[in-house]
């Protein structure tokens, strides 16, 4: 069975450097930081107080008028997804219900799917803290007053706004996209295992076209807190709170939490060219593995899942190691992770390891969690786009063992045939895929 | 080229009825309730008091000496890593796998680690309750109405552990069995809520259709039953509030339904490339057909009235599948017991099949199992198997009150015997995610 092809129309990204994907392309061109000292509450009592925070996100901006009231049942990660899928769907100039009410759509709902991965996500802890004065006696949460009294107080909808496929269920009504729809809940993985599962979607005839990516808010203080409990976060550069997250960097410490959605339009190629689509580049390769993670909090030293992922999306892609013009890490700045994704790249490319540019972009917009591996597949195919690579931003001095070509310092042009983007999990998961110039 | 064919070669479950895939169908045919006053936290006060639970199950007691600090799972993952050894020893497979390079002799005809994965529809864990709730309660300032972060932070630090917190996230529970048995093909997880593991089923069969692996480990796991969870259902009123009857409070098509019970528990199959199955010469308990998967783009609170994506779902599965009404012999029904599912799903069947409905019998073993939410999926797919297997369906219990806009044959209150060469099973998600999937059995 021959597959289809599949070509990216659109790309949209919602991070600390802003909405859409141009603010997100300038925010790298300039040099910029998302990330900032957290103003979403007051970080001070916590260790690490830096944060991707995505400014004066409303979501009603980037919903039609008929859907405000339903804006009401989103918590901030189903609000990203949102915003970011409606600049993502604007971006391909494709007309659906949400992005033009009152004409007619350009798509067949049967035929066009979503695929938005999501994280864990956090309740909003003030809100629960109102109900539970309700149930409070001595000085302790008592079950039977919660029963009684406390739970009364919370919205009936509640549960709606935390469940991690409302990311998915919101994008499908508000652009009437009734195709295949799932919501993948694999952590910092998440964001491109989604396009990766919608790419063989459509490679097999499932639709002709899906919205795919992730999102997540990580900047609450659960989210905080957790990072920080497993230890990966930085507590050093507080006050220079820019500074903090430095993938690759001899100077990391660990990372910050970023939120912020990475969305991509994939469609099949001869829909693209029947509509004149712009087309940014071809998916041509997606594989995925896992790492044996020691008691499921230390790294697999020589990361051979890392390898394995990207050698199936290299081999699919039909794509030697000599031609990639760039890898997107994962870059958490969590010095043991990047040291070991760094082995396991290096194991990949093989002899052409030290000639490979490579980039990451947590240092510029925090670590988005779901969002993080789309927002980096989202950076590969502009980067295609633009032939231009970014630096590894608050990389300056590329530990020593590294053994790759980490781009640091300005940015350079380069001609560009094939990128590829990485991700894992400290779970284990890992993924990859080949974006390639698109030639007819 | 023909597309490859994807086969059933393991199955386990840990559920309300058994700690096994044999206890649990046995008790399913006998009619038995898993239903009971919930005991994992005090629901005393709460408008549902009832549940479908695991009980006396410990998951450190089915895993190996090497393999101990997996102990450290979260419940929900104790429960899919007994079904996951449950079933992988059924289908044979070496334990743990072994890479291609280690000084162990080769698994023979058994696929190398990387054409191995691991696909669930896997729920969040339950959350750590009480470090949880002590840290809002120290934190809040009711006076101000806010939360003093310093205070709350204190009683995380003081009280919260990294493991907990870790075992919550949604990827836990495929990590331990990636760790557990060193695949390393492709590892997902979904969570498209009641349809998730349906969904990761259906994926996993596209995954190795496509070759991408020749061994999926997939199923689910969910433990919904905790403060918040049994909350945040109750405030939506899809609830069952049978107090004073909890055995009987699961009644779906029945005229006086009135909410699912929430439950617990896994299921897992070993999905395998037809040719790998015959290689390894192991036994083929049925074949995945077909799989479809849409959305209603409707509403998050509710259904389409018309079931469009129900209807579009099952249509979609049975094309894949190649397989026409006429040949359906049973449905396994989502059927959870609510109002508007019920309904619905009555629906979506009678738009399908056409007159034909009538003569298709359906039931839901959620009437006996609760709704295990993520994992209810791979334990109806399961079910549907051994109806295969053993020919007789199992049973809708409680439906004593016919409902006019449900009357199709639910196989009320007794197993009955039939011969079942092909089945369906729904699931609709919360939201709006259909899926369903065929599976047949198998020929040769």
């Amino acid at each position: 069975m021959t597959k289809r092809r599949v070509v990216v129309t659109g790309v949209g990204v919602v991070s600390g450097l802003g909405a859409g994907q141009g603010a997100y392309w300038a925010g790298l061109r300039a040099g910029r930081s998302g990330v900032r000292r957290i103003t979403s509450f007051d970080p001070g009592g916590f260790p690490s107080q830096a944060g991707g925070e995505v400014p004066d996100l409303a979501v009603n901006q980037w919903v039609p008028k008929a859907y405000r009231k339903a804006a009401k049942l989103m918590s901030r990660d189903i609000a990203l997804a949102v915003a970011a899928a409606d600049t993502a769907i604007r971006d391909a100039g494709i007309k659906t219900k949400g992005t033009a009410p009152d004409e007619t759509p350009d798509l067949d709902p049967m035929r066009s799917g979503v695929n938005i991965g999501a994280g864990l996500i956090c309740c909003d802890l003030v809100e629960l803290g109102a109900a539970v004065e309700h149930a409070v006696e001595d000085g302790r949460f008592s079950f039977a007053k919660w029963g009684r009294e406390g739970m009364e107080a919370m919205t009936p909808l509640w549960l709606l706004k935390y469940l991690p496929n409302m990311l998915g269920c919101h994008v499908s009504i508000i652009h009437d996209l009734q195709g295949p729809n799932n919501s993948i809940t694999c952590a910092e993985a998440s964001g491109l295992l989604a396009v990766g599962e919608a790419f063989r979607t459509i490679q097999r005839g499932g639709a002709e076209v899906m919205v795919a990516g992730g999102a997540e808010c990580r900047v609450t203080p659960l989210g905080l807190i957790r990072q920080w409990l497993l230890k990966r976060l930085s507590t050093r550069h507080n006050d220079r709170p820019a500074e903090a997250c430095r993938p690759f960097d001899a100077a990391a410490d660990g990372g910050v939490v970023g939120e912020g959605a990475g969305i991509v339009v994939l469609e099949e190629l001869e829909h693209a060219q029947r509509r004149g689509a712009r087309i940014y580049g071809e998916v041509k390769g997606f594989g995925a593995s896992n790492n044996f993670v020691e008691g499921l909090v230390a790294p697999e030293p020589e990361s051979r899942g890392t390898t394995i992922a990207l050698q199936k999306a290299l081999a699919e892609a039909r794509v030697e190691a000599g031609a990639l013009g760039l890898v997107v890490a994962h870059g958490s700045a969590v010095p043991a992770e990047d040291r070991a994704e760094a082995r396991g790249i290096a194991s990949a490319l093989g002899r052409h390891a030290a000639q490979t540019p490579l980039t990451a972009t947590k240092g510029y917009v925090g670590n988005c969690g779901a969002g993080a591996a789309a927002v980096d597949l989202a950076t590969a195919v502009l980067v295609l786009e633009a032939e231009w690579l970014p630096p590894v931003r608050n990389c300056t001095s590329p530990t020593a063992n590294c053994g790759l070509q980490v781009v640091h310092g300005p940015g350079r042009a380069a001609a560009l045939g094939h990128v590829v983007s990485c991700c894992h999990t400290y779970g284990g998961q890992t993924a990859a895929m080949v974006v390639s110039r698109w030639t007819q | 080229m023909t597309r490859r064919r994807v086969v059933i070669t393991g199955m386990g479950a840990v559920t309300p009825l058994g700690h096994s895939v044999e206890q649990t169908w046995r008790n399913l045919l006998a009619g038995r309730s898993g239903v009971g006053p919930t005991t994992v936290f005090d629901a005393g006060s709460f408008p549902t008091r009832f549940s479908a639970e695991v009980r006396g199950f410990d998951a450190a007691r089915v895993l190996p000496p090497e393999a101990r600090w997996h102990a450290q799972a979260g419940r929900h993952s104790g429960f899919l890593i007994g079904a996951a050894l449950e079933a992988w020893k059924q289908a044979g497979l070496p334990f743990p796998l072994s890479e291609p390079a280690s000084s162990r002799p080769a698994d023979g005809p058994c696929p190398a680690p990387e054409r191995v994965g691991v696909y669930l529809g896997a729920g969040e864990g339950p959350l750590d309750f009480d470090p949880f709730i002590a840290a809002v309660v120290n934190g809040w300032r009711a006076e101000r109405h806010e939360m003093d972060w310093p205070a709350w932070v204190a009683t995380v630090l003081a009280r919260m552990s990294a493991v907990r917190e870790l075992e919550q996230e949604p990827n836990m529970p495929g990590a331990h069995l990636a760790q557990l048995f060193k695949v390393r093909g492709p590892c997902v997880s979904c969570l498209t809520a009641c349809a998730a593991s349906t969904q990761a089923l259906g994926e996993a069969t596209e995954l190795i259709r496509g070759g991408d692996a020749d061994i999926m480990v997939t199923g689910g796991t969910h433990s919904m039953i905790h403060p918040l969870g049994v909350m945040g259902f109750n405030r939506l009123t899809a609830l069952s509030r049978r107090n004073d009857q909890p055995e009987q409070a699961s009644r779906p098509f029945d005229a006086e339904r009135d909410g699912f019970v929430v439950a617990e528990g896994a299921g897992v199959v070993i999905l395998e490339e037809l040719d790998c199955a015959r290689r390894r010469g192991v036994k083929v308990w049925a074949e995945m057909l077909g799989y479809g998967s849409t959305a209603d783009a409707f509403r998050v609170t509710d259904q389409h009235e018309t079931g469009r994506g129900g209807i579009a779902a099952v249509r979609q599965a049975l094309a894949d599948a190649g397989v026409g009404i006429a040949d359906v012999d049973y449905i396994s029904a989502h059927g959870t017991g609510t109002k508007e599912n019920d309904s619905i799903e009555t629906l979506v069947i009678k738009a399908v099949f056409g007159p034909r409905a009538y003569r298709v019998p359906v039931s839901s073993v959620k009437s006996m199992l609760g709704h295990l939410i993520a994992a209810a999926g791979v334990v109806e797919l399961i079910t549907c198997v051994l109806a295969i297997r053993d020919g007789v369906l199992p049973p809708t219990i409680n439906l004593t009150n016919p409902d006019p806009q449900c009357d199709l044959d639910y196989v009320p209150n007794k197993a009955r015997p039939a011969n079942v060469k092909v089945a369906l099973s729904n699931s609709f998600g919360f939201g709006g995610q259909n899926n369903t999937v065929v599976v047949g059995r198998f020929a040769g």
